[in-house]
């Protein structure tokens, strides 16, 4: 009765959202960033999982209900960039010099490292659009020879360090305008940094939103270019 | 608020149907943004109509991600083998990008204001 059961909808959403709601409870009590609450109940919910011993794919019934919503919330971002529009057009140019570095930095530190340390071609391959959101990484991999599902794990990753570390990071390093941090985290960690910069700013918000649908824009077009500049 | 969310899906829905249509690369929420910021600024949609639904959304983006991170312990084995260049890449590269588009942003928004001034 047990495995029916954590194989309805209702499982996944219920661990979800209970698991969610302590890591905030827990974020707010600790006040550490480290304790940020995408990361916590990622691993969290893995835990209950291995514990219970339930399969991902039962969980992912209930899980991929509440998945659907980012794709409506992405679309939402575009109400804070109408807000903005007149700060942002002000600031075009940083803004799109600033995503174009980025995303040539993202690919070139990414690749080389990985390249460097020893790893495999497929791994190469699936780091390069790791800063991109995931529906994008996705399609970018499938066309140059990577693996899918090692990408969509890897820009997981990529979003918890920017969303744990991006704003401390900015203000470390003397990044401190709101437009420029968020910037800075939207076009490293694309959604997951972009929910932590609108917790910050709602400006920084805005502009990491701008930031990873340019980003990834900008990635898909540059990396066919530089894989045959580079013939890898 | 209703009509909110269903503006916003309806956007989705126009954007995938665009992306699949002429097979591009670019998902269809992200060219559903693309849409929605144009219908605004054409005065095809107003504002109100959306502020709710996507205050709703955006104040609990951070939650739709946690199942797609959960997706992770599928992959557990591909990432054990190659851990060292995995996670060195990645860590140190999330690094090196926020350090160049923050530093590189900020100092044009200064030039550009300084010119002003």
């Amino acid at each position: 009765m047990w495995t029916e059961l954590t194989a309805t909808p209702l499982f996944g959403v219920t661990l979800t959202l209970v698991a969610y709601m302590l890591a905030q409870v827990l974020y707010k009590r600790l006040g550490s960033v480290w304790a940020n609450p995408v990361l916590v109940s990622i691993a969290s919910i893995i835990l209950v999982l291995k514990l219970g011993d339930i399969e991902y794919r039962n969980y992912a019934h209930g899980g991929d209900l509440i998945l659907f919503l980012l794709g409506p919330s992405v679309v939402a971002l575009a109400v804070p960039l109408y807000q903005r529009r007149l700060q942002l057009w002000k600031r075009k140019l940083p803004i799109l010099v600033g995503i174009f570095a980025g995303a040539l930095a993202s690919i070139l530190s990414a690749c080389g490292l990985a390249w460097i340390l020893g790893g495999s071609r497929e791994v190469v391959l699936s780091l390069a659009p790791k800063s991109v959101t995931t529906p994008i990484a996705i399609s970018i991999v499938e066309k140059i020879g990577g693996v899918p599902p090692l990408t969509a794990a890897l820009v997981v990753m990529t979003g918890c360090i920017g969303a744990v570390c991006g704003p401390e990071f900015c203000r470390m390093i003397g990044v401190t305008s709101p437009v420029a941090s968020g910037l800075a985290v939207g076009t490293a960690a694309h959604g997951i940094g972009t929910a932590r910069m609108l917790e910050v700013d709602r400006l920084a918000g805005a502009v990491a939103g701008l930031a990873i649908g340019l980003n990834g824009l900008m990635t898909t077009f540059l990396l066919p270019i530089l894989m045959s500049v580079t013939q890898f | 608020m209703i009509r909110g969310f269903a503006l916003l899906l309806l956007f989705q829905l126009c954007g995938e149907f665009i992306s699949r249509g002429l097979d591009l690369s670019i998902p269809g929420n992200v060219l559903g943004m693309g849409l929605l910021l144009l219908a605004l600024m054409s005065n095809l949609v107003e504002i109100k109509w959306l502020v709710e639904a996507s205050e709703l959304l955006l104040s609990h983006l951070a939650l739709f991600f946690v199942p797609a991170g959960v997706g992770v312990m599928v992959y557990s084995d591909l990432i054990a083998r190659e851990w060292l260049p995995i996670t060195v890449a990645t860590v140190v590269s999330t690094f090196v990008v926020m350090a160049v588009t923050g530093k590189l942003a900020q100092r044009l928004e200064t030039q550009e204001h300084d010119d002003v001034d």
